[in-house]
């Protein structure tokens, strides 16, 4: 309100101004939240949960509509245990420009979109990363009739990625780092980059490897055309994550998950929870099928709500058979995410 | 003279309620931005314009500025600009050339002539340029050969579905001044060095061309129409030719009627890039999404995307009415 902008309203002014009414009207549509999200959940009767356009095995609708996958598992899992019934989801697609300020808006409860928890992320969207439900790591997909066994061998090859991910920005680091050049085309849309390497655009098309089994299966034109190049440049733990600012809603996202992972451990699943439940002694099943002690008021739920989450999706090593592993068309290995006990780097705290 | 006193009470009104309505809007204006910002701050999100003499973290494939990821962001948003400039100037002088023939042509005495400007003119400006373009960059990743067995055209000209590639002229070691052709060369993955144009350039720069031409078209149609048939006549009577009409007596008052509508035609082309970004073109909003990707400053992004567009077109409009105050001065005399 200073006299300079009043009597000089600059060109460059005006453009941070609308963009301002643009954030304003994102602001001001959303309820406020502080501490309010499980209340605002419990109220509207459903979890709006951010998940992919779709991406197999992780979150993508079926013909009819019906959404499947790890990240929309996750979802259904809160949904259960929250509102007792895992079909109370709202999925939103968003696609990965979007995803943030969707959360940022409160337009969505979660974010359970394959994405990648990194320090930036954490530190200064306002944002906090739940559990890791996936450890992934970026890959490279080539035509076989190119002969190439190793990402070190693309000099001067032409990859085809999304822009707005952490694939993009991982593709130079990489390259740079080998001191190997190479050119990137980014699409906006992840179907349109993929599209474009199968027509024959490019010659390496990068993302995480998980999606890259399904990609060849899925959209090749002949799938034993395609090799999967055996380096992984990066890390990528994939988490949902929530607004900063309600941990009470943070911790109910992070400890179902858990809750999850410690199930496959102690050997409860979707088929024994009845069962366990009446006859079990074993204290730390009991725990998480609600009949010991009860942790769910300290989250701010019932006793039940862990019973609920196992019941509705299965245990994480349910889940990942169903959705990515040998049950799925995506048939991926367990590797780093069977559970510590076994060798993987899947671990939950106790949920004790 | 009895009146000025009255006018001038009147004058100095509409002076006071616009300064008002000014300042109303203003501070309504500097409200809402420390709103965002609060409501932003109290989410615990960062803002502000730091980022962006931070290094981009990705890499920009083609266009006229250098750029790797190791560079400032802002270089990264320059690199952006100069390749939104680099696909709007080709396709606004495309646009114009090829608008102005079949403007001309729908106003030929030649039936089939006519008929092909009007259709090229109803189907073009009737489906919506993403369509078009995304059907462009579909036929041009199925028609041309794959980057491995690029046709050879003529020696040192390649066409693939990794591009045109061209001999370009290159400078010595640490020189300014070009002292050699760079001939590209035929690799293990396609063809690389000299010059090459990428398909999604060829795609944004045709597609813009093709679509804002016809919207062109009807300007300059509009325009010739305007100029009364006695002009004609008088053409006629001078002797001069049908041709000699044209560009004599026509065109030139047919000029003060098109000027004005063509601006807005070229700020729509040049707001019309922006669709590069579903193409794979890296112009402006591509390199804005990508760094909303990574650090979520979309408030900050969408900003200076704004603020640039803005810029182009008052630079595009100041042209435009210079050239306008030209045309129309000779138009009168």
């Amino acid at each position: 309100m200073t006299k300079k902008t009043t009597t000089t309203p600059t060109i460059r002014l005006r453009p941070a101004l609308l963009a301002a009414a643009s954030v304003l009207a994102l602001a001001t549509a959303a309820p406020a939240f502080a501490g309010k999200t499980l209340d605002a959940v419990k109220q509207r009767g459903t979890v709006k949960c951010g998940v992919t356009n779709g991406v197999a095995g992780f979150s993508a609708p079926d013909t009819q509509g019906n959404w499947s996958g790890l990240d929309v598992d996750t979802c259904r899992a809160i949904a259960a245990a929250v509102l007792g019934d895992p079909k109370k989801v709202d999925f939103v697609p968003l696609n990965s420009q979007q995803r943030f300020s969707a959360l940022q808006a409160g337009e969505i409860d979660i974010l359970a979109r394959n994405t990648t928890w990194t320090l930036t992320r954490d530190a200064s969207l306002g944002f906090n990363f739940t559990t890791i439900t996936y450890y992934d790591g970026q890959g490279f997909l080539v035509p076989k009739k190119l002969k190439v066994t190793s990402a070190k061998q693309l000099k001067n090859a032409t990859i085809c990625t999304q822009s707005g991910t952490t694939n993009e920005k991982n593709v130079s680091d990489y390259f740079r780092a080998q001191n190997i050049p190479v050119k990137t085309v980014v699409f906006e849309s992840f179907e349109a980059s993929f599209k474009a390497f199968f027509s024959g655009r490019c010659q390496a098309f990068t993302t995480d490897a998980s999606a890259l089994a399904g990609l060849r299966n899925k959209e090749a034109p002949n799938p034993d055309d395609y090799l999967i190049l055996p380096e992984l440049i990066s890390k990528e733990p994939l988490a949902p994550l929530v607004r900063r600012g309600d941990d009470e809603w943070f911790a109910i996202a992070k400890w179902v998950p858990n809750a999850l992972i410690e199930a496959e451990e102690f050997g409860v699943t979707q088929a024994n929870a009845d069962q366990l439940k009446a006859a079990s002694k074993d204290p730390a099943q009991q725990r998480l099928l609600g009949a010991g002690e009860d942790l769910g008021k300290l989250l701010g739920l019932d006793k039940d709500w862990s019973y609920r989450a196992i019941k509705a999706v299965g245990n994480y090593g349910e889940m990942f058979e169903r959705n990515v592993g040998p049950k799925s068309v995506l048939k991926l290995p367990r590797g780093s995410n069977n559970l510590w006990s076994k060798g993987g780097l899947i671990y939950a705290p106790p949920v004790r | 003279m009895r009146q000025e006193g009255a006018s001038r009470r009147g004058a100095w009104l509409a002076w006071l309620v616009q300064a008002l309505l000014v300042l109303a809007v203003v501070a309504g204006a500097v409200w809402v931005v420390n709103h965002a910002l609060d409501v932003l701050r109290a989410r615990g999100v960062r803002s502000g314009f730091d980022f962006l003499t931070e290094p981009a973290g990705f890499s920009i494939s083609e266009g006229w500025l250098d750029f790797d990821a190791s560079q400032p962001s802002w270089r990264a948003f320059l690199a952006g600009l100069i390749n939104t400039v680099r696909a709007a100037v080709p396709a606004a002088i495309f646009a114009v050339v090829l608008g102005t023939l079949i403007g001309i042509g729908r106003l030929a005495p030649h039936v089939l002539l006519r008929g092909i400007c009007t259709a090229y003119v109803e189907l073009l400006r009737n489906v919506p340029l993403l369509v078009q373009l995304l059907m462009l960059a579909f036929a041009m990743a199925n028609l041309l050969p794959d980057p491995t067995e690029p046709v050879h055209l003529l020696p040192g000209v390649w066409l693939s579905k990794g591009g045109l590639s061209v001999p370009w002229p290159v400078a010595g070691e640490g020189g300014w001044w070009p002292t050699h052709f760079e001939w590209p060369e035929r690799g293990d993955f396609g063809v690389s060095g000299g010059a090459a144009l990428s398909p999604e350039y060829v795609t944004i720069v045709a597609g813009l061309s093709l679509y804002s031409a016809a919207f062109v078209a009807e300007i300059v149609r509009a325009g010739i129409l305007s100029v009364s048939q006695g002009q004609v006549l008088a053409g006629q009577a001078l002797g001069l030719s049908s041709v000699q009409q044209l560009r004599i007596v026509i065109l030139p008052q047919a000029l003060r009627v098109i000027v004005p509508s063509l601006t807005n035609q070229l700020l729509s082309l040049t707001k019309n890039s922006s669709l590069a970004v579903a193409v794979g073109y890296p112009e402006l909003v591509s390199v804005a999404n990508t760094t909303i990707g990574s650090n979520g400053r979309a408030f900050e992004c969408i900003a200076i995307i704004m603020a640039v567009y803005l810029l182009l077109s008052l630079v595009i409009s100041f042209g435009m009415n210079r050239y306008n105050a030209r045309v129309a001065l000779r138009g009168w005399r």
